[in-house]
């Protein structure tokens, strides 16, 4: 059988791909992009809700946001790890994400300016991530599906304990309220932006969804995503912040209000109100450590060299 | 920039009982903080009791391209197969 024959057959029969396996270099280099994409925007999602970390109100926030922030570093990591399958070099990788030549999502574009924003990137942003992610758990790329099997479990805790953040402060005082449903206005449409452009504009959904890397398209990802936050809001006490948001009996689901598309691709060219500020801070945390990863090589060959004249 | 640290595959027993588990790679300066990376990485929730790292370098594998011929030899011994053999229904515990 010809190996392309048996690249087909493979996602035919809904088998996994791994890593050795004769793939076509469109299959590969897709694969390289989405999973270096996806790495680099935990690794960028660090900083908006690390700004918080110092100043988390409470011993008990601190702990479960610094938790949770370390969870986004090992989640960039295992993806790291499933891109170097495919033979990307992690270094290579690093150096795209600081020159600006590989992207991120645009959702970490926005700043956190209140620490509600810390609940609502948990309940919002979390669990944006989630509808993506659960359909991925079983994409057509191995390693990339385990990957995505292990930060589906840890995400389920970033969603919760955003949504008890802002719980307990809707149980607050009117202020504490107000600056919920204030981080609610903020987040909510930007929210929406994160599962892509429409399927009309998405340049690599057909191609993507053949090949069974992405097993739903981004309009449908997104349909269902508003269809479970709106009820969740209800709960919270919160508005969404669009006025044609309402139930639509004939197609049940919900209708929702245009996205405003021209913002998207600013902030996806670079021009969101932090892009310059998340990759600066990325190149200078790199840079910096420069001389750790130096020094623990050298430690590490010092002790090779020792090893081996003790022999 | 290009990183000297070498690649190591990471596999963990989830717990006693079960064999060590394949769960990814990390790059490491050496085998000690390949195995403290580990730890940090793939078991910050109680994922295993035990972790094996071992240089990416040091792995042989066998190669897909020769899947058929390579797993052949098993391919044809039906008879190794508990199943091969036909036992009258009225015989107990066999
Ligand atoms: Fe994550
Ligand atoms: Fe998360």
């Amino acid at each position: 059988m010809s190996l392309e024959l048996q690249f087909e057959e493979t996602i035919a029969h809904d088998q996994r791909l791994e890593p050795r396996d004769w793939v076509p270099d469109a299959y590969r280099s897709t694969m390289v992009r989405m999973i270096a994409q996806h790495a680099h925007s935990e690794i960028i999602g660090m900083q908006p809700e690390g700004n918080w970390i110092t100043r988390a109100p409470s011993l008990r926030r601190k702990a479960i946001l610094l938790a949770k922030v370390q969870d986004e570093a090992g989640h960039g990591l295992y993806l790291y790890s499933a891109a170097e399958t495919l033979g990307a070099d992690r270094a290579e990788l690093t150096e795209k994400l600081v020159t600006g030549r590989q992207k991120y999502s645009s959702i970490f574009n926005y700043p956190t300016l209140t620490f509600a924003d810390v609940g609502v990137i948990g309940w919002l942003v979390d669990g944006a991530a989630i509808c993506n992610q659960v359909p991925l758990c079983r994409s057509s790329y191995g390693p990339y599906a385990r990957a995505m099997i292990r930060i589906c479990k840890e995400e389920s805790f970033h969603q919760r304990q955003g949504y008890e953040l802002l719980m307990t402060m809707m149980r607050g005082t009117e202020q504490q309220r107000a600056m919920v449903q204030e981080s609610v206005d903020r987040w909510w449409w930007p929210s929406l932006m994160m599962f892509g452009p429409p399927d009309a504009d998405s340049s690599h959904t057909a191609q993507s969804m053949e090949w069974k890397i992405k097993r739903h398209t981004n309009d449908e990802l997104r349909q269902r995503f508003v269809d479970m936050s709106v009820p969740q809001a209800d709960a919270l006490g919160v508005t969404l912040p669009d006025p044609d948001l309402r139930w639509n009996a004939e197609r049940e689901h919900h209708d929702f209000g245009e996205i405003d598309w021209a913002e998207f691709k600013q902030v996806v060219s670079g021009n969101g109100p932090c892009n310059a500020q998340r990759v600066a801070h990325r190149k200078a945390a790199h840079d910096e450590g420069a001389w750790v990863r130096e020094a623990a090589a050298a430690h590490a060959r010092k002790n090779d060299e020792r090893r081996g004249s003790a022999a | 920039m290009r990183s000297e640290w070498p690649l190591y595959e990471v596999f963990v027993r989830g717990k006693r009982g079960l064999n060590h588990v394949h769960v990814g790679s990390l790059h490491a300066a050496d085998d000690e903080m390949a195995l403290h990376h580990a730890r940090d990485l793939y078991t910050r929730r109680n994922e295993g009791v035990s972790i094996w790292v071992v240089r990416a370098a040091d792995i042989t594998a066998s190669s897909p391209d020769e899947k058929d011929p390579f797993f052949a030899p098993s391919g044809d011994k039906v008879y190794r197969h508990p199943t091969f053999y036909d036992i009258p229904d009225d015989v107990p515990h066999i």
